[in-house]
């Protein structure tokens, strides 16, 4: 016994393996193999009463790709873009829920990591407050602003009643556009905080260097400020474009039935539609994406550790 | 064209203390800086010479007076509207660009064209021993090699002033001695006007052509290293600049320069110069560096000689430094050791060990500030 104590004493891989094993066994277990026997169920087909009937068949992937087996009577095949155009519209959600996010954060991180030590702490807590309240719920909160009778039509109305204009009631729940701010809102704190890291790293002296040597505030942010961040901005990109690509709740809740992306997509074949083989097929599909984009994005922009690492 | 390059005029700088106070970093400062001189502030920490440094290089403004750099009153204008370049003491370079790229980041900004771009930084790194390293980036370069890197951006823009921040600081002992030698020859050889804060005395000592030496936020004294050296104006500067002995009196009489002052502790008078323009009956100081005072067996001057007992010595090579006792007054002196020998002199304590003479010439009397 005290022997094997010795040789684990003495060995740093041992050590690492022994550390790591815990995680590996929980990755292993929850993750790894739950995503092979997605694989394996995605090939199968849905028996006519529900569930899975095993198999090696590509037609749900050949069914995500357009070509349907549903079609007017007299075709035996014909291509319908729905799932292709459910894709798109989840990738060009994210995307441009990205954006926002980083445009809305980084000013407030550049401000907050600026402020005033005492003070950086309180913004960082009422950054970080919203994330107490559960997800769903907050969700449940943009519903009762946005709604027909919801905050902010009640406010307007009742502003323009003062005046006696007449006021019909904007329609913005149940649209595209209260899907994007729901994302946007909920994904806000994890651009702010990589970013805020990175900006809150670069020294007061190279702000000040960069006027020594003639640059304008402007071109100090983007000659200086803006590619020191750049890790910051990375790391929040992937924090909130993946989740963002698979997420069902916001687009469910304040999107109605007139916003599909995949995550309802998926969820609707294994609850509704009683097809666990699509729905792992679109799982897949997803994941695969998502992994290709991070590839590319991370590929072009780095992890940005080179510029952390002094 | 005025021999002048930088000028502050009763300049003072106040911050506000955190108990809600104000403090004056700087505290009516007047500083003339001429053209192509090796200009050092010297003082400990807070005494100013950053705050000075900082209202030239329009990273502060001052509260009350004016900086002119080459005649032109600065007022609130921003750094990078100054013909001033900075080198700091963090050296401050972008990780995130090469080490060509640093160094044309300036000469980007003032939008010179990209072919005098490339051969005026090849020529600043060639000027600092970095002919090569244009490719690598700031962090795999050691720390004597990034303080080039931040020399270079800084003097590529033939600024009218190069101001130096402690750029030394953070190196090694050897490194900064050869970095010392380096920066002087540099200096000479480009001509600009360097302005060099440091908090060590020896680095001002060897690489200046004028220090002025800063306590408080005040300016205590202006000069050439020999003039702050031998001939400190208050008992701050004799104190701050090298090693120097302390006697503490009452001015008796002068006659011709020359301060006759009673040294209780020595019960007997000692004979100075009046480097500190001081009058009969005030409380002074008498300063002696400890290399000046001669450790003999008979007495070669009717005064100013005084027999003393060792307290304690040690051998350090080039001298031997002894703390003897004369009366009460105790009395630094450093015993040069011309002479090689496994044998030299010993002293014991206790014993005396003869007497120590003190040339009128090398006893300054100054106020006891």
């Amino acid at each position: 016994m005290s022997k094997l104590f010795e040789k684990i004493r003495q060995s740093k891989s041992i050590q690492g393996t022994l550390l790591a094993l815990p995680t590996l066994i929980f990755m292993v277990g929850l993750l790894i193999i739950p995503l092979m026997l997605t694989a394996v169920v995605s090939f199968g087909s849905r028996p006519p009463e529900g569930g899975v009937e095993y198999g090696f068949s590509l037609d749900n992937y050949i069914r995500l790709i357009g070509f349907s087996k549903d079609c007017p009577v007299g075709n035996f095949e014909c291509f319908n873009p729905l799932y292709i155009n459910i894709l798109k519209d989840s990738a060009v959600l994210a995307f441009n829920t990205t954006i926002l996010v980083i445009s809305l954060a980084f000013p407030l991180s550049y401000f907050i990591a600026r402020a005033h030590p005492k003070r950086r702490n309180v913004f960082l807590f009422m950054v970080l407050v919203p994330l107490w309240t559960n997800f769903v719920i907050r969700v449940y909160a943009w519903m009762m602003i946005l709604r027909t009778q919801g905050v902010i039509n009640s406010v307007i109305g009742a502003l323009l009643g003062l005046f006696n204009i007449p006021f019909t009631p904007f329609e913005m729940l149940y649209t595209p556009g209260a899907v994007l701010v729901g994302m946007v809102y909920e994904f806000l704190p994890f651009m702010i905080l990589p970013i805020f890291t990175s900006l809150e790293k670069i020294d007061n002296s190279l702000y000040e260097a960069a006027a020594d040597l003639g640059a304008n505030p402007i071109r100090t942010f983007f000659k200086v400020t803006l590619p020191l961040s750049m890790p910051g901005v990375v790391a929040g990109t992937i924090l909130v474009f993946i989740p963002v690509m698979g997420t069902f709740i916001v687009s469910d809740l304040l999107g109605g039935k007139n916003i599909i992306l995949v995550g309802n997509l998926i969820q609707k074949q294994f609850l509704d539609a009683r097809n666990p083989a699509f729905g792992s097929a679109a799982s897949l599909v997803l994941m695969s994406m998502t992994l290709i984009v991070t590839y590319f994005y991370t590929k072009k922009f780095g992890f940005g550790e080179e510029i952390i690492i002094g | 064209m005025s021999d002048i390059a930088v000028e502050l005029k009763e300049v003072v700088k106040s911050f506000k203390t955190p108990e809600g106070g104000t403090i004056n970093a700087v505290d009516n400062v007047d500083l003339q800086f001429s053209n192509g001189e090796f200009f050092s502030l010297l003082g400990s920490s807070g005494c100013g010479k950053t705050t000075s440094l900082r209202m030239i290089a329009g990273f502060e403004w001052p509260t009350n007076g004016e900086v002119y750099i080459d005649g032109q009153a600065q007022g609130k204008k921003p750094p990078f509207q100054r013909p001033v370049n900075t080198v700091f003491q963090s050296y401050a370079l972008f990780q995130h660009l090469t080490v060509a790229q640093n160094v044309a980041f300036g000469l980007e900004m003032d939008r010179v064209p990209k072919k005098e771009i490339t051969s005026r930084v090849g020529k600043a790194l060639e000027l600092v021993k970095l002919n090569g390293m244009d490719k690598r980036y700031p962090r795999q370069l050691s720390g004597g090699q990034q303080q080039r890197v931040a020399l270079a951006r800084a003097l590529v823009k033939l600024p009218k002033v190069l101001l130096l921040d402690e750029p030394l600081g953070a190196l090694d002992l050897k490194l900064r001695k050869e970095m010392q030698l380096e920066l002087k020859a540099l200096q000479r050889e480009v001509g600009i006007t360097f302005i060099f804060v440091t908090h060590d005395q020896e680095e001002a000592l060897t690489m200046s052509d004028r220090i002025a030496v800063m306590s408080n936020g005040k300016v205590l004294q202006i000069g050439s290293p020999v003039e702050i050296y031998e001939r400190p104006n208050c008992k701050f500067v004799a104190d701050f600049i090298g090693d120097t002995n302390f006697f503490e009196g009452t001015a008796e009489k002068i006659e011709n320069d020359r301060v006759h002052v009673d040294i209780p502790a020595l019960r007997n008078t000692l004979v100075g110069i009046n480097a500190g323009n001081v009058k009969p009956g005030e409380k002074v100081v008498v300063s002696v560096r400890p290399e000046k005072i001669k450790l003999t067996n008979v007495c070669n001057l009717n005064y100013n000689c005084f027999d003393v007992k060792v307290l304690n010595s040690a051998y350090i090579g080039s001298d031997t430094r002894l703390e003897v006792i004369s009366n009460q007054q105790k009395i630094k002196i450093w015993e040069q050791n011309h002479i090689s020998t496994l044998d030299p002199r010993a002293f014991h304590q206790g014993e005396l060990a003869g007497f120590a003479s003190i040339l009128p010439e090398n006893a300054l009397v100054l106020h006891t500030d």
